[in-house]
């Protein structure tokens, strides 16, 4: 079996679609994570691929299903963090071969396919759909939920792996040479780490509206109380520190106005979810959460790197795009889990939701008002990437959690957990998801 | 500060070439008269890649914005951090961006809004590039 990326036309990406013609029919039931490193201990049950199996074979468990009855599988393919293999590094065939491998000897290592995985859990003897949804787990999602709903697959699992090696991050390969290619020197030759884009936007942020980047210390420390509280979690398995507004205004510069702790950690990590139609979620062993729309932002910027109007024009047209398919409006959403990696743009995605009721310019002063999960506006109550380390998942494991009534300390209280949305990553370039405890 | 040579690739060429005759030229679609940097294949409104040229500009413009780099992941650079990364909007289009090191203004002594002028400042394997200081 031959896995393509979905094609272009399964996202909803333009506004005027109207309400999703699934709303409502596919639902979210298992979950499976694996357990969380800072980096690979170049050991074959450590692999992103190993841990990848894990989280299925968690997934499927999780739902009450047995592999038999899985007919369908969404991945994402690229499993880096920024680290990839370099060309003069030997390739580690004992980890190879502890596997039944592709003809791609990094795939389970650096990258994965569906091959791969299907090679390597016989037990899934059914599937017939597979499919990349490449990026992140946001794009799997969308993917998985259009091809449930469209009766390509019955019962889907949904997965993303990550694997992060030693070294620093995104250093070595161009960022190590003495030349590269015009193209790409056009915007690279300026040696920008990756947060640049982000802070730039912050910063005129922060000129047009009058706000400062030490008002961004309440969302980060309720970022990380809400992550050490999430077991499956980076800083809750490997360091359990809150980080106080010392900590936080006290960090050094990566690319001012962004700072080292609003740069989310990489680490390894996988995620796997069980979609499956409404009517067959009543039979599993979890409580269905049900998927009310799924919208994608496509912006691009006119030249090298978004200005803040465009930013602004893309998260508010997502917002609609969100409201519009799910037949909600922002007084629906019970909480909301949209991207936090860098934390310096989650104040783009939530006043595009009007959550709440802030306009652009707001957020910040609303992050200096009660945003904890017992409190009546929850901000991010995965605690996401700035909470748990960079999987672009930890949002999505939540809503799920808080629907189901199963994210134990981390349960907002405040609120009745309802509808929410999560998704991201960037406002230019994101995949949102509306999930609903019941079928609206 | 010395910056990463540049290989010209085929997309590319006309705009190194021109540098290292110390002019700024920028891809422009005839059919839409919009200018689009960085340069593609095809205009980003009309998809069309048979109207495009290069159209020489006057190598002025304003900082727009800009990040202080602490933490480079380029290895050429990092002896020189921190070091600004700005954003420069040209006079001809202000939807036109290029970045520039700014050489001359310290970091974090970044005037938003000042008029720039173009300079040319060779890389490490002499391909020049187009910088920007702020006109006297």
């Amino acid at each position: 079996m031959t896995t393509q990326e979905a094609p272009a036309s399964v996202y909803r990406s333009r506004e005027g679609l109207g309400i999703w013609e699934h709303r409502g029919k596919v639902a979210a039931v298992g979950i499976g994570h694996s357990p969380t490193a800072r980096r690979w201990d170049n050991k074959p049950e450590t692999s992103v691929g190993a841990w990848s199996i894990l989280a299925l074979r968690r997934a499927m468990e999780d739902a009450g299903v047995t592999p038999d009855q899985v007919d369908g599988l969404v991945i994402c393919p690229v499993t880096t963090t920024g680290a990839f293999w370099p060309d003069d590094k030997p390739i580690p065939m004992d980890v190879v071969n502890a596997f039944n491998p592709t003809d791609d000897p990094l795939d389970g290592i650096a990258k994965l396919s569906a091959e791969w995985l299907l090679k390597n859990m016989p037990e899934l003897v059914n599937v017939k759909f597979t499919s990349y949804g490449p990026g992140c787990m946001s794009n799997a999602i969308c993917v998985a939920a259009q091809a449930v709903g469209d009766g390509q697959t019955n019962t889907c699992l949904v997965l993303k792996g990550w694997h992060n090696f030693e070294g620093r991050y995104y250093q070595g390969g161009a960022a190590a040479a003495d030349a590269i290619p015009g193209t790409s020197a056009i915007s690279r030759l300026w040696g920008t780490p990756a947060s640049y884009g982000t802070a730039l936007q912050f910063a005129e942020y922060c000129r047009k509206y009058g706000k400062h980047h030490d008002m961004m210390a309440p969302f980060m420390s309720n970022s990380r109380r809400n992550g050490l509280m999430f077991p499956e979690g980076y800083w809750a398995q490997h360091r359990p520190e809150h980080l106080t507004t010392e900590d936080y205004l006290s960090a050094r510069w990566i690319a001012k106005p962004a700072s080292l702790f609003d740069n989310d950690i990489p680490i390894m990590v996988c995620a796997a979810y069980l979609f499956t139609t409404a009517e067959r979620a009543q039979n599993m062993r979890q409580k269905p959460v049900y998927i009310l729309n799924h919208a994608a932002s496509r912006g691009t910027p006119r030249s090298l790197t978004p200005t803040l109007d465009e930013v602004e024009a893309e998260t508010a047209s997502t917002g609609r795009k969100i409201y519009e398919g799910a037949g909600i409006t922002a007084d629906d959403l019970s909480f909301e889990n949209m991207y936090d990696g860098f934390s310096l743009f989650h104040q783009f995605h939530i006043e595009g939701l009007g959550y709440r009721g802030i306009k652009f310019g707001e957020a910040l002063d609303f992050y200096q008002t009660d945003i904890s999960i017992e409190g009546p506006n929850p901000v991010l109550p995965s605690g996401g990437n700035i909470g748990s380390g960079r999987s672009r998942f930890w949002m999505h494991t939540d809503c799920i959690q808080q629907l189901q009534g199963r994210a134990g300390a981390r349960s907002v209280t405040g609120v009745k957990p309802e509808i929410a949305v999560s998704g991201g990553p960037m406002p230019l370039g994101g995949n949102f998801t509306v999930w609903s405890s019941t079928p609206g | 500060m010395v910056k990463q040579g540049v290989i010209p690739d085929e997309l590319t060429k006309p705009f190194w070439e021109a540098a290292n005759e110390g002019r700024l030229v920028i891809q422009n679609c005839t059919a839409c008269n919009r200018l689009q940097h960085p340069p593609a294949p095809r205009c980003g409104a009309c998809s069309s890649g048979d109207n495009l040229e290069w159209r020489q500009l006057s190598g002025k413009g304003r900082i727009y914005n800009y990040g202080v780099v602490h933490d480079c992941p380029v290895r050429l650079l990092q002896e020189d951090q921190p070091f600004n990364v700005a954003v420069i909007m040209l006079d001809e289009d202000p939807g036109i961006q290029m970045f520039s090191h700014l050489p001359g203004t310290p970091p974090d002594e970044v005037p938003v809004g000042a008029a720039v002028e173009v300079v040319f400042e060779e890389t490490a394997n002499g391909q020049k590039v187009p910088e920007w200081r702020i006109a006297a």
